[in-house]
Formats: C-alpha cells, sequence, structure tokens
C-alpha cells in the first residue's frame, strides 16, 4: 500500500484530503474477525471439539494482531530489519507461553496424584 | 564553552560540536529509517509485550494446572475443583439485570476499543496533512472511546465482585458472593486473583493512555506541533495506544473466550 505517506505537491497553508480508506478497510477487517469470534463461542461448544476451538480462536487472535500491528502501528510499512527486530523477541514470548503451558498440565497431574 | 577542557581553540570547538555528525558510526545514518522517539517507543512496547507476556504465560500455566470442568456448560456450575467457563462468569449487562447475555457486554467493550483505535489512525493521518481541527477532532473521539472503556471496566470490576445473584457455597459450607483476593464465588482463587491483575494492568494503561491523549489534545490545541512542524508526538501516542488494543484483543481470547 503505498497510499500511507502519498506527498502531493501542495500550495503553503492548503490541507490535503483525508486518504482513510485503508483504515476503514481495516476496521471492517477486525469487526468481521471479532464477530466470527463470538459466533464460533456460541456455536461450536461440544467438549469434545474444545482443542479445534481454542486452536481456531488463537488463530483469529493472531490475524486481528497481525492488522493491529501491520496496518495500525504502520509495522508492515517499515524496513525489514525494524519488523525483524520486533517480531523475532515477541516469537520468543510464544515459545514461553507453548512451554510453561504444557509445564501447567504436568505440575496439575503430580498435584492430583500427590496424595494417592 | 570558555570552560572547554581542550585544548583546541575555543572557536573551533564550537564549529565542530555544532556541525551535523554524518559519518555512519556517529549517528550519521537511521538504519531503521524511523526517528529516536519512535524506536524507542518500539522497544519500550516490545518490553511491555513481555510484561503482559509474562502474564498471559502465568495465566496458562495456572489454568492447565486446575482442572477442567468436562460436562457440557449447561450443566456447568461454580467450585474450586474446575476452572470456570468464561461466558459463565461475565453473563451481565448494565440495565439488563437478571438476564444471561454471555460475553456480551466484553463484546461491547471490545468494539469501543477497536473503534478507538481507528479514530486514533485518523488523528495520525490528520497529523500527517497538518490539519490541526481535524487532529482535535479525532482526538477528542479517542479521548471519548477511552473514557467509555474504563468506566465500562469499572462496572465489570464492580458486578465481579459484587457476585451474581446467586451465592456458591463454600467448602465449610458458608454462602459467598462475589470476588476478593483470598476467595471468589466463580472457582479457584488464582482465577479472581488473575482477573485483577491482568485486566488491572491493561486498564492502568489504557488510563496512562487517556492521560496522554488528553496532554496531546491540549499541545494540538496550543498549536505546539503546528509550530514545531510535525505531529510525530500523535504517531508516538498513537503506537501506545493500538498497543493498549492489541492486549485487549489478547486479553480478550485468554480470558474471554478460550
Amino acid at each position: 500500500m503505498s497510499n500511507h505517506a502519498e506527498e502531493l505537491a501542495m500550495h503553503p497553508g492548503e490541507i490535503a484530503k483525508p486518504n482513510t480508506g485503508w483504515i476503514w478497510k481495516t476496521f471492517w477487517v477486525l469487526v468481521a474477525v471479532t464477530a466470527l469470534e463470538f459466533l464460533i463461542a456460541f456455536t461450536v461448544t461440544s467438549p469434545g471439539l474444545r482443542t479445534f476451538r481454542n486452536s481456531v480462536f488463537i488463530v483469529l487472535t493472531i490475524l486481528k494482531a497481525f492488522f493491529i500491528v501491520g496496518e495500525f502501528m504502520h509495522l508492515k510499512h517499515e524496513v525489514k530489519s525494524l519488523i525483524w527486530t520486533i517480531l523475532v523477541p515477541t516469537a520468543l514470548l510464544v515459545w514461553l507461553v507453548v512451554a510453561l503451558v504444557t509445564e501447567g498440565s504436568y505440575v496439575g497431574e503430580v498435584l492430583s496424584h500427590m496424595f494417592s | 564553552m570558555a570552560q572547554s577542557t581542550t585544548l583546541q581553540p575555543a572557536a573551533a570547538y564550537t564549529a565542530s560540536a555544532d556541525a551535523p555528525r554524518t559519518g555512519t558510526w556517529d549517528g550519521g545514518n537511521e538504519p531503521f529509517k524511523a526517528s529516536y522517539g519512535k524506536l524507542m517507543m518500539w522497544f519500550f512496547l516490545l518490553s511491555d509485550a513481555f510484561t503482559f507476556g509474562a502474564f498471559l504465560t502465568a495465566y496458562g500455566l495456572i489454568r492447565h494446572k486446575h482442572g477442567v470442568f468436562t460436562g457440557v456448560a449447561k450443566d456447568f456450575f461454580f467450585s474450586t475443583a474446575h476452572w470456570p467457563i468464561p461466558e459463565k462468569v461475565f453473563n451481565a449487562f448494565p440495565g439488563f439485570h437478571g438476564l444471561d447475555l454471555p460475553l456480551a457486554f466484553v463484546a461491547l467493550m471490545t468494539m469501543i476499543l477497536i473503534f478507538s483505535s481507528v479514530t486514533m489512525v485518523l488523528a495520525v493521518e490528520a497529523g500527517h496533512r497538518m490539519d490541526k481541527a481535524d487532529v482535535q477532532k479525532w482526538l477528542l473521539w479517542t479521548i471519548l472511546f477511552g473514557a467509555m472503556f474504563l468506566s465500562s471496566q469499572a462496572w465489570e470490576w464492580s458486578h465481579f465482585i459484587g457476585g451474581h445473584e446467586e451465592p456458591t457455597r463454600m467448602a465449610d459450607g458458608s454462602l459467598f458472593y462475589g470476588a476478593n483476593l483470598h476467595m471468589n464465588q466463580y472457582g479457584p482463587p488464582l482465577f479472581g486473583d488473575l482477573f485483577f491483575f491482568i485486566t488491572g494492568f491493561h486498564g492502568t494503561h489504557v488510563f496512562s493512555g487517556v492521560v496522554l491523549l488528553i496532554w496531546c489534545f491540549i499541545a494540538t490545541t496550543n498549536g505546539t506541533f503546528e509550530k514545531r512542524g510535525h505531529y510525530e508526538m500523535i504517531e508516538k501516542i498513537g503506537l501506545y495506544w493500538h498497543f493498549v488494543d492489541l492486549v485487549w484483543v489478547f486479553v480478550f481470547t485468554f480470558f474471554y473466550l478460550v
């Protein structure tokens, strides 16, 4: 999207026309994804589908994060080195979450067998 | 510069200090093509992401440590033996007393915050065009939505602390309403603690954001940014504001949906 920092030749004191199409497009994407999340929360309720449901939620959350960080925070349009500087440490955080959630399940299992 | 300790003549010293440094290792180039202020905001936000990451990691571990309610959702009951299903805890809406409206209020709060993010980008966009009136307008909308979110959270907290219509019978046989840091009627004590700490920490961030935005509005009105020649401050505060929205997206998923 080249429309972010469009510089038009202007007379001094003149104010350019607003260019907000991409902002509203991102807004509707975020609204649609949130609505989809609610739809899933109320239609997919069977306990057997819990893992599937949660995976879908996490994928949709990351999709929303992509639009907020990429468009609203403009990271998608920064230079590559800045993008990686932000993304690599965050990716380590994702690993930490996965590792400690697994650890939590084990802690729970050990505690439940402690006195038997 | 009369007290200069160098052996150079004073005039030569001043000239070299005032000249812009252009060497590669003198700060003469910008490898990230972003200003100092914006870069520092990005790095602050990264560190803040670690703080919230720590909260959500702790939440994941503690939640998986506790038991899961295995039955179907409609048979669910509050107990310290299993983690509560969020839509059974957060099912009230102001003005609709006694109705079961699962997650409706949280949906409203999410929409308010997404909307505030949009008005924030619109303010940044107006700043790029040096359109003072538009910047003021969109900043005011953002402040309004931020304040609305904070009030909603205040209501959510008071309802969580006050408790549901039906009390929960605790292990010692007593009836208990609502929540404090030691116990709550919804589930394990840590459920209440995590609710207070995660949403509280996020709310504190929203509050700081609103304060910064009010300051930005005053500075815009006084013409500070117009005199400076750019509205970069709005961009930097905007980055912070979107980050707060981003954190809510994650809190929403991991606390209310999953």
